[in-house]
């Protein structure tokens, strides 16, 4: 069979590397326009509860988020007793000044858009899925009480059928 | 005779966007702004009392223990979206169920409205995640049923049809959720 020899002598061709650059700027273009800079820093740990009946909110710039989680690191302000933080803006709130910074973060929301969009607000509760309702009343309660109705319950998105997460 | 140009290197364009490439993968998120959109009651000093007939209620209740009383009844989430279903649609015309009220909708003529009302109770020491499985479950019953009706009505899905369409189809198979004040009889961890 000496006619499938390998010839020895031939060496192997070098790849051109010339195209990489296009297919990586491909990449980089794709992830500018599908991703949105995240603009703050979340200070608190959270894994969003998954549902399947959601619905995508329609302007990123008309939402305000409020996170809600387990405290990344020890000196972040919790409320009691002590295991979950509220998060506004950049800041963890401390417990004494959670009414009047949930005001204030709603008047400066609604103060930054327009007389149209005010209406439009949608305040988004992003929360553990583990901590217990009391926290999301809470803030719920606050919402309420200053007239930010739009609220939206983040979450991720599951199949029908899949596994929920937690006791069922 | 022009000078002939020197070829310019572009090996390392490569390294250079990759760099890019990493930078912005890292600082940021794809958009991820979904979930379940509610409405809040407004606020009123004064407890507004409105009399619903016990027939038109729904009440799901869920414990500090994570567990649902649907209707007095014990009931596994699994179940629970069959469960409000069965409520909201009243295809018997159940003197138990719901009452019905023809209502004029453009495009559907007149329509059985349906005036059952879901009451959504949750303690304080109910999971966050228990609560929004609740929620869950009971959009996914009143998605169905429009679904349902939209198919009959248009042959086609809810999500599939204009806007005018989904407004009626909306006003047809309404979504009314009521959530009580917290009940507080779990621990607080």
């Amino acid at each position: 069979m000496a006619r499938f020899k390998k010839d020895k002598k031939r060496e192997l061709a070098a790849m051109g590397t010339g195209s990489m650059a296009d297919i990586v700027f491909m990449f980089l273009f794709f992830f500018m326009v599908i991703s949105n800079m995240r603009e703050t820093d979340v200070r608190v740990k959270l894994t969003m509860p998954s549902a399947t009946e959601i619905q995508k909110l329609e302007k990123k710039s008309l939402v305000a988020t409020i996170y809600i989680g387990i405290p990344k690191s020890p000196n972040e302000n919790t409320l009691p007793p002590g295991r979950v933080s509220v998060q506004l803006n950049d800041q963890t709130v401390k417990q004494e000044n959670l009414v009047g910074d949930v005001r204030d973060f709603i008047a400066v929301e609604k103060e930054s858009r327009n007389e149209e969009d005010k209406n439009r607000l949608t305040f988004s509760i992003k929360a553990d899925r583990d901590i217990q309702m009391r926290y999301i009343n809470l803030i719920k309660g606050e919402l309420r009480a200053n007239n930010a109705l739009k609220i939206n319950y983040a979450t991720t998105k599951r199949e029908r059928g899949e596994y929920a997460g937690g006791k069922y | 005779m022009a000078k002939k140009l020197p070829a310019i290197n572009t090996a390392q364009m490569a390294d250079i966007s990759f760099l890019l490439l990493t930078f912005f993968m890292m600082t940021s998120a794809i958009n991820t702004e979904q979930g379940i959109p509610r409405r809040l009651p407004p606020p009123s000093e004064e407890k507004t009392q409105v009399d619903i007939n016990r027939r038109n209620v729904f009440n799901v209740m869920v414990n500090f223990n994570d567990e649902i009383l649907a209707n007095g009844e014990h009931v596994p989430l699994s179940q629970l979206t069959s469960r409000a279903k069965e409520f909201l649609e009243n295809p018997l015309n159940n003197p138990h169920l719901p009452e019905k009220e023809l209502r004029l909708i453009e495009n559907m003529g007149e329509f059985p409205v349906s005036k059952g009302v879901l009451s959504l109770t949750n303690d304080q020491s109910t999971s966050y995640n228990m609560y929004v499985q609740v929620q869950n479950e009971l959009q996914r019953a009143v998605n169905e049923l429009r679904d349902k009706v939209s198919l009959q009505f248009f042959g086609k899905v809810y999500d599939k049809l204009d806007t005018t369409l989904q407004k009626a189809v909306q006003r047809a198979v309404p979504m009314n959720i009521s959530e009580a004040p917290p009940q507080n009889f779990g621990k607080a961890e």
